[in-house]
């Protein structure tokens, strides 16, 4: 059975003018990637893995090569082409949650489906529901952004990816601001996602978010390194179970 | 996005900074509330000018003598002197549209009562002159024309000459004063007619038969002005051409010669008050408007400071896939909500500087409806001038530094 190409770069590269120098972030990337994997890219600081992201995340077009999302060469789009691409068929999850302040959880996930217009108002709302309660927020609907904790929020920020039915979930080291608990309670909502089929990148350098994905991809000085398909995925459940119960019980 | 959707972003953001909000607004609340309070008080002087002129009588035509002093100054002080007894004669016998004359000469003196004076001033007028000028006695009577053929020493006094002169309440009516030295009985009392629009006390007078005046008071044979009512006042142009053709005559000028007098209407000097009023009007508003500019400007820079607040929102909303369009349409409604609710709470402002100049100052100030309306056009202009350039701003916006800004 074939699977569906979701992603493919072909030979995609960056270069940035910083001041008199040209920087090359991305030297000559290709991967593809199909329908349903969990992938984790992973690199350090100056690897080029934000820059990566950025071109997944269509905020950026690459300088030479090709970026291929769902089929739709995205290298000659414009910006306005670009934003209707993330609003369909992308959704984020940032390091910092990134919710509107003041704003309730189902205002925020209803956000991205503001723009589409191919949604009234109670659609919008009837998909913002669903969205919650498949990351466990059923019961907090009309909770503001400052009455969540940060594993909360962040399923939120999860929810509100979800909502527009994206091609690929794409994570910007979604559990950097979370304690090791709750980091593990959003990586279980991950590995959910992905048995439910659900195709998601989760770029990071913490090496350890790698056991829990079905590949991993190794990013350095803009180049890929290794492509390694993960054999012995592990359990976040488990691993959650594992921990030491919480302190200030 | 829709429009509806982006009025609610903009409601929730003017509402989440009520004070900020308020402050950027203030600007536009002043200027509005200015440039309506401006326009008002205009228009209430237009119309209290109007109406005081109104009462004197439309239809009165004034002739004075001397060429038409617009051009530049005459200093031939003969030229003053064209008026003369023919004319008034004549304008009596021959004149078609006109109802009642009063020749008219005037002279300033001190009046004396026993040990009260005051400075008054004497107008020498015919009978005719009161109904002219829409005027009665309130007590005793007024001159006749046998008074006027004896030049009998008799007058009407205005209440503020009553009032000085007879300060314990006396009743003036057959008193005898000395006005100049010369004395005259008092045969009447003037209803009140109090100050002018040009801050003249109009209850300062003393009237006598115009012939008294001339020989006794003025020493002159020639009259400072003749005064007359038209028949009606859509006849006055009519009457002014009749009066023009008659006095060339009796002034015995040639064709070639220009008038050596001048008439006016009343409807024309109200005319030209009209004009003036709208004028000053004009320069008043220009100068709230530019109040205006300044609030447009204040709400430009609370914008910038918006935008750069909520750098990292608009990265987010980029990031779900708002194109730039979206964002600037957001931040535009937003200020051109601003300035509509200044607007808004300006020309309420407005309406109480209006209510106190009238009933605390008691100047005339009406507000005219127009006004109010092109206050709200001229909001929406600068909410939509002046949110442009942040808007745009904010929708240039890289999404990649926007997420990230701190």
């Amino acid at each position: 059975m074939e699977k569906k190409v979701v992603i493919e770069l072909r030979d995609v590269r960056r270069d940035f003018q910083v001041g008199s120098e040209t920087v090359h972030a991305l030297r000559g990337v290709s991967f593809k990637i199909y329908e349903g994997e969990f992938v984790t890219i992973m690199g350090t600081s100056g690897s080029g893995k934000s820059t990566l992201l950025n071109q997944l995340g269509c905020l950026d077009t690459p300088t030479s090569g090709e970026y291929l999302l769902d089929g739709t060469p995205v290298r000659a789009m414009r910006r306005s082409q670009r934003a209707r691409l993330r609003n369909r068929k992308i959704g984020f999850v940032f390091q910092n949650y990134n919710l509107l302040a003041k704003t309730t959880a189902v205002e925020n996930v209803e956000l991205p489906l503001m723009y589409n217009k191919e949604y009234n108002s109670k659609q919008r709302r009837e998909a913002a529901v669903a969205a919650l309660q498949a990351v466990g927020l059923g019961d907090r609907l009309e909770h503001k952004s400052n009455q969540m904790s940060g594993g909360q929020m962040q399923r939120v920020a999860i929810a509100r990816a979800l909502v527009n039915n994206p091609a690929v979930i794409l994570a910007d080291e979604a559990t950097g601001n979370l304690d090791t608990r709750t980091s593990f309670e959003v990586l279980v909502l991950f590995q959910k996602l992905h048995a439910e089929g659900r195709t998601i990148i989760f770029v990071t350098h913490n090496p350890e978010i790698a056991q829990y994905s079905s590949r991993n991809i190794v990013l350095r000085d803009g180049k890929i390194r290794e492509d390694i398909y993960n054999q012995n995925i592990l359990s976040a459940a488990e691993a959650l179970a594992a921990l030491p119960a919480p302190q200030d019980e | 996005m829709s429009y509806i959707n982006l009025f609610k972003i903009a409601i929730k953001a003017i509402l989440s900074n009520k004070a900020r909000s308020f402050l950027s607004m203030l600007g536009i609340i002043i200027g509005v509330g200015a440039v309506i309070v401006m326009m008002a008080i205009g228009q209430g002087s237009k119309q209290s000018i109007r109406q005081e002129l109104s009462t004197m009588g439309t239809n009165l035509l004034t002739i004075r003598p001397g060429a038409d002093m617009r051009g530049g100054v005459r200093l031939d002080p003969s030229a003053m002197q064209t008026l003369k007894q023919i004319d008034y004669e004549t304008i009596l016998a021959e004149a078609k549209f006109v109802k009642k004359v009063s020749p008219e000469v005037t002279t300033s003196g001190q009046a004396v009562f026993g040990s009260n004076n005051t400075t008054s001033t004497c107008y020498g007028e015919s009978p005719d002159y009161l109904s002219i000028k829409l005027w009665n006695v309130e007590e005793g009577t007024c001159f006749t024309e046998e008074d006027v053929k004896k030049s009998a020493k008799v007058c009407v006094v205005g209440k503020t000459v009553v009032k000085e002169l007879f300060p314990n309440g006396q009743d003036p009516v057959g008193k005898t004063i000395r006005f100049k030295n010369i004395p005259f009985r008092i045969i009447g009392v003037l209803k009140g007619k109090g100050y002018n629009n040009w801050g003249m006390d109009q209850d300062n007078v003393i009237i006598a038969p115009y012939t008294t005046v001339m020989k006794r008071l003025a020493a002159q044979t020639h009259f400072n002005s003749i005064v007359c009512s038209a028949v009606t006042e859509e006849l006055s142009d009519q009457a002014i051409e009749d009066l023009t053709s008659i006095l060339r005559r009796t002034h015995k000028l040639k064709d070639s010669d220009e008038d050596n007098f001048t008439i006016r209407s009343q409807q024309e000097f109200m005319e030209t008050m009209s004009s003036t009023m709208d004028t000053i009007t004009i320069i008043l508003v220009v100068a709230a408007a530019f109040s205006l500019l300044v609030a447009g400007i204040g709400i430009m820079n609370i914008m910038l400071v918006s935008v750069t607040e909520r750098t990292k929102e608009i990265g987010l909303r980029m990031s779900v896939g708002a194109r730039g369009l979206d964002i600037s349409n957001q931040f535009l409604i937003e200020s051109i909500l601003i300035s509509l609710t200044g607007g808004i709470l300006g020309v309420l402002f407005g309406g109480l500087l209006t209510w106190g100049c009238n009933a605390i100052i008691g100047y005339p100030a009406i507000i005219p409806a127009w006004s109010v309306i092109v206050s709200f056009a001229v909001c929406v202009a600068i909410g939509v001038g002046f949110g442009y350039f942040p808007a745009q701003k904010a929708a240039r916006l890289d999404p990649i530094e926007a997420i990230r800004y701190e």
